[in-house]
């Protein structure tokens, strides 16, 4: 009986003892989410955000605004930035709206959807995504490098009526976007509560804001969003993007 | 003294039947909006509503058979279990229906906000911060009357806690975890909210999300499901203790690691989404572990499938668990995920989870429970006609997504005789159409199946009553 006792093994053990058992439980679902979530936030290069062109010297991914300098100072290809105030609006609309269901906003690095879609994403391209966008699942095609790809008059058109510019879509119809007008206090909210979070927004583009989306309606917002994607990076050939 | 004088069971019969309740009103939900993918009209209906589209009823879908109707089975089963197992009332009965008002509440909550376009817009997370808070009072509150309903057992009586128990907790303790560090936002009003993480280490902990709530939530939660109520329905212990604590310390550990085979090829670095793949392959051996020790606790007595429905229920789930934890695996595998990601087929993937898997264990659990707490037997020819209906409809949804995700990645990556993508993507979404309508028309007879139980259920209860066999419960 005494020998019983004493070979008594650990899993015996935290049997009879609830609350040991809770602590083993407890560590051992910690261990992966510490190996492979820490090192996204510890190591530089999961967010690379700078490359070496072909004249050896350091380019930034990321738009390096001069003082004073405002978000639309910014050129195409000028390096990834926050969405402005009407861009901002329009992302909260394809939050609202779900959009993230049916189209992903990331392409993978294969042949058929860098021909389809355009370059593979990069990390740093969804640096101020709070929340990230990549989705799971494409009912829809992707939606990374769809800006610029379409006229906004073909993007209004479309989210319209889908089916009067693609026959064989099954997106639902989003006419109700030009009833509705953006708010521009409440998207000064947003920006500053992104703000908080690490986006880069200054007081003055914050201040802006209201100002920017005055008489602009959710559909201009969807629109100005959609065009922003996937053109802030100006992709150079031989330049190595990813590892 | 009959089993409702001796447990607190008025808590677990409401929760077993808010269950079904929610079973009906997310398959519902899920056979309306696969056939708004077959027939789009259906998503506006000609108005200019905006609140039963695709977008707006998806996650609401989602959390109605995640959180309402699998979760509101868990609370039954866990609250019936820690009782019977550890032959004891609850620790606080008051505590219990507390859980089951604010977890209630919750759901209307969802019911209310989702289809206004408040979300998080993060898979399965998708409820705003202000009901997040609640969700972590009520989760909580679970969690601790449990653990606390374990502790205050009779240790002379019963020394050792049963397996069921362990995988109850294990899946508390981990969605507890999830929950809190993957809502992590700053709100910037009443019912909008920025996540506090962006971009890919924001993916990366979705996805630990994402996973975990399949892997805890659906998973160990329903194995402590399977490991009470298939042993007491076959009448036999169960086949091997031994595998049992094998495979449960190998769950809670493994399970974890898995959300990164959601981001292979993406901007995730590759070395995550590797180890990811990997483990998940070897994810296998727990999975078929947990799925043998259930099936094997029939050997010898096989014979009893032939008359017992409830464990046709029970043994047929484990086998869609051992199908989807192989094929879980085999999509994790790299190659086959450059094909199957962003494709119909990890829709079906899931479901081959959810609906063979889930709805088939709770199904015979719930079953059990009533005719339990109301000593009387359920009419065997409704239980028969939702066992195939619901095999049935499970298998028309399964085949409809295999087909229709794996020609999908094809078409995909097509290619002509000239080098040129061979489709456009509207050529894939069209020919995706005759496989939208087969989805649908069997989760039309998984919904059927739903009606059916919550209606046998509802037909027991009120025969019980006239017949007299129940006092206060």
């Amino acid at each position: 009986m005494v020998d019983r006792d004493v070979k008594e093994s650990l899993q015996v053990k935290l049997e009879k003892n609830i609350f040991g058992m809770y602590l083993f439980m407890a560590l051992s679902v910690s261990l992966a989410g510490i190996v492979e979530i820490v090192p996204l936030f510890t190591n530089p290069e999961a967010v690379k955000d700078e490359v070496i062109v072909a004249d050896g010297s350091t380019k930034s991914l990321l738009w390096l605004r001069s003082k004073g300098q405002s978000l639309s100072d910014w050129k195409l290809g000028d390096g990834v930035r926050p969405l402005t105030a009407l861009e901002l609006a329009g992302r909260d609309i394809y939050q609202r709206e779900g959009c993230y269901l049916c189209h992903s906003q990331m392409i993978r690095p294969f042949r058929d959807e860098k021909e389809r879609y355009g370059h593979f994403s990069l990390a740093v391209e969804s640096i101020y995504d709070h929340p990230f966008q990549w989705g799971s699942k494409r009912t829809g095609p992707d939606l990374a490098r769809v800006g610029g790809k379409y006229s906004d008059e073909w993007h209004i058109l479309h989210l319209r009526h889908p089916q009067v510019v693609v026959p064989e879509s099954v997106m639902p119809k989003y006419h109700f976007l030009e009833n509705a007008l953006v708010d521009g206090s409440v998207i000064a909210t947003h920006m500053s509560g992104l703000s908080k979070v690490g986006v880069p927004y200054t007081k003055e583009d914050i201040v802006q804001a209201p100002a920017s989306v005055k008489g602009k309606n959710e559909m201009d917002a969807m629109v100005a969003y959609l065009q922003s994607l996937g053109n802030m990076i100006k992709f150079e050939d031989g330049v190595i993007y990813r590892e | 003294m009959n089993l409702t004088e001796k447990y607190d069971l008025g808590v677990v019969k409401w929760f077993a039947i808010m269950a079904t309740v929610y079973l009906v009103i997310g398959t519902l939900l899920g056979v309306y909006i696969a056939s708004e993918l077959a027939f789009p009209f259906l998503n506006d209906l000609g108005t200019d509503l905006p609140y039963f589209q695709f977008g707006r009823l998806r996650p609401l879908h989602t959390n109605s058979v995640i959180f309402a109707f699998a979760g509101s089975a868990l609370m039954a089963s866990a609250f019936y279990i820690v009782q019977r197992t550890n032959q004891t009332r609850l620790w606080s009965n008051k505590m219990a229906w507390f859980t089951f008002w604010s977890w209630n509440t919750v759901i209307v909550l969802a019911v209310i906000t989702l289809p206004l376009g408040l979300t998080q817009s993060r898979e399965y997370a998708e409820l705003e911060w202000p009901i997040d808070i609640l969700i972590t009072l009520a989760w909580v509150s679970y969690l601790y009357n449990f653990i606390m309903t374990i502790y205050i057992r009779n240790r002379n009586k019963v020394p050792h806690v049963y397996v069921a128990n362990w995988f109850f907790m294990g899946m508390m303790v981990m969605v507890t975890y999830l929950h809190v560090i993957n809502n992590l936002s700053i709100p910037v009003s009443a019912f909008k909210s920025y996540s506090i993480f962006s971009g890919v280490q924001d993916a990366m902990i979705q996805w630990w999300w994402g996973h975990n709530a399949v892997g805890f939530f659906l998973t160990a939660g329903f194995l402590g499901i399977m490991y009470y109520f298939v042993p007491k329905q076959a009448q036999r212990p169960i086949y091997s203790y031994r595998l049992s604590v094998i495979h449960f310390w190998a769950l809670m550990f493994g399970y974890v690691w898995l959300g990164a085979h959601h981001l292979q090829y993406t901007a995730l670095p590759d070395w995550a989404g590797s180890l990811g793949a990997t483990i998940s392959l070897a994810m296998i051996i727990p999975s078929w572990g947990g799925a043998l020790n259930g099936i094997l606790t029939l050997s010898g007595a096989w014979d009893r499938l032939r008359e017992d429905y409830i464990l046709r229920f029970l043994i047929m789930s484990l086998a869609f668990y051992a199908m989807s934890t192989f094929e879980g695996p085999v999509m994790a595998a790299k190659t086959v995920n450059a094909l199957s990601h962003y494709t119909d087929w990890t829709i079906g993937h899931v479901h081959s989870g959810a609906l063979g898997w889930n709805i088939m264990v709770a199904a015979g659990a719930i079953y059990h429970m009533i005719e339990k707490i109301y000593n009387v037997k359920m009419s065997q020819k409704l239980l028969g006609t939702h066992f195939w209906i619901h095999t049935i409809g499970t298998v028309i949804y399964i085949v409809a997504m295999w087909v229709s995700g794996i020609m999908q990645g094809l078409m995909w990556r097509a290619y002509d005789e000239y080098g040129t993508l061979a489709y456009t993507f509207a050529e894939s979404v069209s020919a995706m159409h005759p496989y939208y309508v087969m989805r649908a028309t069997g989760g039309t007879l998984v919904l059927l199946g739903a009606i059916i139980m919550l209606i046998n259920i509802v037909m027991t209860i009120r025969r019980s009553g006239s017949v007299g066999q129940i006092a206060n419960v």
